[in-house]
């Protein structure tokens, strides 16, 4: 079972760094990150990258989750449309992702904080300038604090 | 050997034992990362039995190291955070696989580039990398044994494109006893080098070398030669192609046609009157022609667009009746698919020049004496338009004869690359163009690029000749004089550099070195056969120094100038590196896939169907009987869509479970 | 559509016809502009050569004020738009030239962060207004009027933003929206020669000569120009630079020909501007004047 997730360290505005957590898909954004890196371009340390083989193994839960864990940001990158390795995948991903913008808009979670985008595996310089205005984004944003205390919970459903 | 950091967690009870490694790469992570305080960090997490620090995990030693823990600590799962784990996560799995742990227990964690090499602040990325390392230990643990998946591979070998680099591979792989089809989009092989009259450094006739390797792949029973013909669809995988492919109608019955000729003489046509394509449309052709005079396979082929018959259906056939008894020629033939099934895919499609209309300055289209280089190799070219003498359009020799190296190349409003052969081929044209006519001969070039062998000698000896050499970039091309001496001549102003004044040289002719590009369908090319192009079109090897003719698409593979300019012999060389790599593929008789797939927990689906039109290689299947989806494996890719769209997750993905990716998200974004 | 519009000098004295047909090209596109309140001079190119950071400081000031009203600047004098657009990249660029026209910004109470574009008529009329819209609002087509669409080189480099670098197209188009025939002019981006005409005569004067005559030579009755400079060289030096034949070919903006066909009165259409006269071409043409 998962475990719920720790209590938060505060913080302030000068010191808060936003945490993202992207999801890239293997053959396109995130070979374009390794090329950013063997590039050498440099861009903010915020993102955290989990890779998936295709953008559209994306499940909407993964990002609800990252939320709730504590997330301010949510990216996920794919391949163009119609460069799909396993042809139509991130075309069910962007169906997702709209739908998935609605409920989170209903949430309360603001438009910057879950963003797509199609990278190519050429395009690492687009890895770099996404990373770095979606923190910037985000950092504006201030952090979403989304996560309630468990002992909250635990008051409203005891008996 | 470096000290295993003491575990304090109690790692010795329940739970999988995990071994966590951190590599310093030299200094590429560890001149920014704090590798030793992420080592000891891994040690304080739940489940790590051992967790290091090295120089060089991938090295031998490296891997003796992980292997020695696994055996000495008991270790059912090892985290490796390095580089990417496209570079390395293979190497890793062996090093488990020797000493008998399965090697998808491992986990990677890149460290590299997505985190030293991006990051300057070392606190910064010190702290990333424990949150990537926290989370691939609580992922890793529930992880599960998979077995890589063994297809057998087809022996047959496709190849796109008929160019040197095509036919090299296609010779290599036939001698070696392959069955080869190379199919070809011209009515004939030989590419681009058929047009050239010499190669350089050499000055080696280029038919004479390229024909008899043309000759030979019309003639080698391995090889079937699918001239006219292009690729309509792709299917399949590693070993298992399925490829659809057009053949275009000649409307000749290529078996009956001898190549003689007498329908292109007895045509209705008395001259031609299409441009002529070989000459690039330098001279013309009739509606039944023969590409050149050495084509491979030696047909003619009637062109539908202005042949009288296709128009009006009332030609008198002229063609037909010279044609006799062997009744070669047959209008109403039709475009046929073929559909072959090959296990591995060479595409050698080459390049296109760049298209001197886009630097308006430089008067092509303009200014009749403005040629480009194919068209001055084409002239020159003893079978070409003019009988190989270098003339005018009105028939006249040229006195002086400019060349500008770097049309289109070099250059950030066009072509930012260097195309690499220019130099060479003005250098060569230069020559060619002077001992053909005696004329002044001057070069206008940025930088002299002559890096391969001979080809800085062959530099020198030009020098030698009296070719006049002027290094600064040709601004533009003029036709108003400014001098008496200047008209009627078409002026070049190019400031010469190493002189330092602007200078105006009136010549007849000016001949564009214009540089290569990708051909125009290079998307929609690289987009059937499921690989990448680079920036700027050029396909896109797996790796640019260590991997430079396979792609990220296993068993499909590039040689030649598709994937870049270069000249011959790189191009053969490269052939015959994708020949020898498609080879290693068919002799090791199978391909290992990976086990990315999915697969249903029968019990758990409720036979919504919502899966199953998510999965464009049709793998899922509704059993009636069962009421529920079933996959079948080898069709699946391991693409994950349909894991995403189950509402019961009674599907999951090997290796990408939602459980694996949950603890992931989890384990980035605690704090533990 | 909003802009703020930049005159800049020329405008006001030897460009007079280009801003008198502009405003009635905005007035019948429906294009708003509002006059930046207390604009200065931008430099131009000479400025920048004499006193760099003061030249960014002074061009910024206009950027700070567009920005202060949230408006993209139309910037129509060549130089005035290639002067503006330097500044921003070079602010942007170059932080140490950030940090000083920053505090000397600050002196006056402004404040520049870098939102506002600068465009140029031609971007503006054919992006964000079109040429199918234009063509509605024609009253008297150019039809028969063979144009030689004339774009200098300050509009194309080193910035080509809103049009290919060696053969735009923005101005054959609105002109062809027109009506108009557009003659291929191969060398409507080459240098007339700037301020050569005065420090170098016979070079200015032969990069006039070699512009009249290309045109002369594509069967064009008029050059359209974007630049106040370019205009001024090309028409009033024709008998000087003249060779073998004499030049008598009309040089307008080419908003006067806009004008023309939208139907502007002939105060706005400013051809009693000109120093060589359209009327005899127009009569031939039988495009109504007036």
């Amino acid at each position: 079972m998962r475990n719920r997730q720790l209590a938060r360290a505060p913080v302030s505005p000068e010191t808060f760094e936003p945490r993202i957590v992207a999801f890239f898909c293997n053959w396109c954004t995130y070979l374009a990150a390794d090329l950013a890196g063997t590039s050498r371009m440099k861009h903010a340390p915020n993102v955290r990258v989990v890779r998936l083989m295709c953008s559209g193994r994306l499940d909407p839960q993964f990002v609800l989750d990252a939320f709730a864990q504590g997330a301010d940001g949510v990216l996920i990158g794919g391949c163009h449309p119609g460069d799909c390795h396993y042809q139509e995948g991130n075309y069910k991903t962007l169906r997702r992702y709209h739908l998935l913008k609605r409920l989170l808009q209903q949430m309360g979670i603001e438009e910057e904080r879950c963003r797509l985008e199609w990278i190519s595996a050429a395009e690492g310089d687009r890895v770099r300038s996404t990373i770095n205005d979606m923190v910037e984004k985000v950092r504006a944003l201030g952090p979403l604090h989304f996560n309630v205390e468990r002992e909250d919970i635990e008051e409203e459903v005891t008996v | 050997m470096p000290d295993a950091v003491s575990p304090t967690n109690g790692s010795n009870g329940s739970g999988p034992r995990v071994g966590v490694y951190v590599c310093h790469c030299g200094t590429n992570i560890a001149g920014t990362v704090d590798v030793k305080a992420v080592a000891e960090y891994a040690a304080e997490l739940p489940g790590v039995a051992v967790a290091r620090d090295y120089k060089y995990m991938c090295s031998d030693p490296g891997q003796a190291l992980i292997q020695q823990d696994i055996r000495e600590h008991a270790l059912a799962r090892v985290v490796v955070a390095s580089c990417s784990p496209l570079l390395h996560e293979k190497t890793f799995r062996k090093a488990l696989e020797r000493v008998g742990l399965n090697p998808f227990m491992l986990q990677m964690v890149n460290i590299r580039e997505h985190d030293s090499w991006v990051h300057l602040d070392g606190k910064a990325a010190t702290d990333k990398a424990k949150d990537l390392v926290r989370a691939a230990v609580r992922r890793v643990v529930l992880h599960k044994s998979l077995q890589k998946r063994r297809v057998p591979i087809n022996p047959n070998v496709l190849i796109v494109g008929g160019g040197i680099a095509g036919i090299h591979a296609a010779l290599t792989l036939a001698d070696a006893g392959k069955r080869v089809y190379l199919v070809e989009r011209e009515p004939t092989i030989g590419g681009h080098m058929a047009k050239f009259d010499k190669t350089f450094p050499t000055l080696d006739c280029a038919a004479c070398i390229l024909t008899p390797k043309m000759t030979a792949v019309g003639s080698n029973p391995n090889i079937a030669l699918w001239t006219y013909s292009e690729i309509a669809s792709v299917s399949g995988y590693v070993g298992n192609y399925r490829i659809q492919v057009k053949r275009k109608p000649r409307y000749i019955i290529e078996e009956m046609c001898l190549g003689c000729q007498e329908c292109v003489t007895a045509c209705v046509y008395k001259d031609g009157k299409t441009p002529d394509e070989f000459n690039l449309g330098l001279s013309k052709r009739k509606p039944v022609y023969l590409p050149f005079p050495q084509a491979v396979p030696q047909k003619v082929v009637i062109d539908p667009e202005v042949c009288i018959e296709f128009k009006s259906h009332k030609c008198k056939k002229t063609c037909v009746e010279a044609c006799g008894d062997r009744e070669a020629i047959d209008f109403n033939q039709k475009e046929q698919i073929e559909e072959i099934d090959v296990g591995t895919i060479i595409l050698a499609t080459g390049f296109k020049t760049f298209d001197p209309l886009r630097n308006p300055y430089y008067g092509y289209g303009r200014f009749p004496n403005v040629y480009t280089s194919l068209e001055v190799e084409r002239l020159i070219n003893a079978s070409g338009p003019t009988g190989g003498e270098v003339v005018l359009r009105d028939g006249k020799k040229p006195a002086s004869v400019g060349i500008i190296h770097c049309v289109g190349s070099r250059d950030a409003n066009t072509n930012r690359w260097c195309s690499k052969v220019c130099c060479m081929y003005s250098l060569k044209l230069a020559h060619l163009i002077k001992e053909r006519t005696g004329a002044e001969v001057f070069n206008f070039y940025i930088d002299m690029r002559t890096p391969g062998k001979g080809y800085e000698e062959f530099y020198d000896r030009l020098l030698d000749e009296g070719v006049h050499f002027i290094r600064g970039r040709v601004a533009e091309v003029t036709d108003w004089p400014a001098h008496p001496s200047e008209e009627g001549k078409l002026v070049i102003r190019a400031e010469d550099t190493l002189a330092a004044f602007v200078r105006r040289i009136p010549v007849d002719m000016v001949v564009l070195a214009v540089g290569l590009e990708p051909q125009p369908d290079a998307q929609a090319v690289r987009r059937m056969f499921n690989i990448s192009c680079a920036s700027e079109g050029w396909f896109l090897e797996r790796h640019p120094k260590l991997a430079p003719v396979s792609t990220f698409t296993e068993g499909v593979y590039i040689a030649g100038a598709c994937q870049g300019p270069r000249d011959i012999p790189d191009s053969v060389a490269q052939a015959g590196a994708a020949a020898a790599e498609a080879m290693a593929l068919i002799d090791s008789q199978f391909v290992e896939l990976e086990p990315y797939t999915a697969f249903i927990t029968e019990e758990e689906c409720s036979g919504c169907k919502s899966c199953i039109p998510m999965c464009p290689y049709q793998a899922i299947s509704f059993v009636p009987e069962k009421k529920k989806a079933a996959i079948n494996e080898v069709l699946c890719k391991g693409c994950g869509t349909c894991v995403a769209a189950c509402p019961s997750s009674s599907i999951q993905q090997n290796f990408f479970e939602d459980d694996e990716i949950f603890e992931e998200i989890e384990g980035i974004l605690a704090y533990a | 559509m909003k802009y703020a519009y930049y005159p800049g000098c020329s405008l006001r004295g030897t460009g007079k016809a280009y801003e008198e047909s502009l405003l009635a090209v905005f007035q019948t596109l429906g294009i708003e502009v509002q006059e930046i309140d207390n604009w200065n001079c931008c430099g131009a190119t000479t400025y920048l050569s004499v006193d760099e950071l003061a030249s960014y400081a002074l061009a910024a000031r206009n950027l700070a004020l567009a920005e202060r009203e949230g408006l993209d600047i139309i910037a129509p004098c060549a130089a005035c738009y290639l002067v503006l657009n330097k500044t921003q990249h070079y602010i942007r660029d170059y932080p140490d030239i950030k940090t000083v026209v920053t505090r000397a910004l600050k002196q006056i109470g402004l404040d520049y962060v870098g939102r506002v574009r600068v465009r140029h008529p031609l971007d503006v009329f054919l992006n964000d207004v079109g040429a199918k819209a234009i063509t509605a609002k024609v009253a008297k087509p150019l039809k028969g009027l063979r144009v030689a669409p004339y774009y200098g080189c300050q509009i194309v480099r080193p910035y080509a933003t809103f049009d290919d670098q060696g053969d735009p197209t923005s101005m054959d188009k609105l002109l062809a929206a027109c009506g108009a025939a557009v003659a291929p002019y191969p060398l409507k981006t080459r240098c007339c020669g700037g301020s050569q005409k005065g420090t170098l005569p016979k070079i200015g004067l032969d990069l006039i000569r070699v512009l009249i005559e290309e045109a002369m030579r594509d069967g064009a009755d008029v050059i359209a120009t974007v630049c106040p400079l370019c205009q001024f060289n090309l028409e009033c030096f024709q008998e000087e630079a003249g060779d073998s034949r004499p030049l008598s070919m009309p040089v307008l903006y080419f908003t006067q020909l806009m004008a023309l066909a939208l139907g502007a009165s002939p105060g706005a259409v400013a051809f009693h501007r000109s120093l060589i006269n359209i009327e005899p071409v127009l009569a031939a043409r039988e495009i109504a004047y007036a």
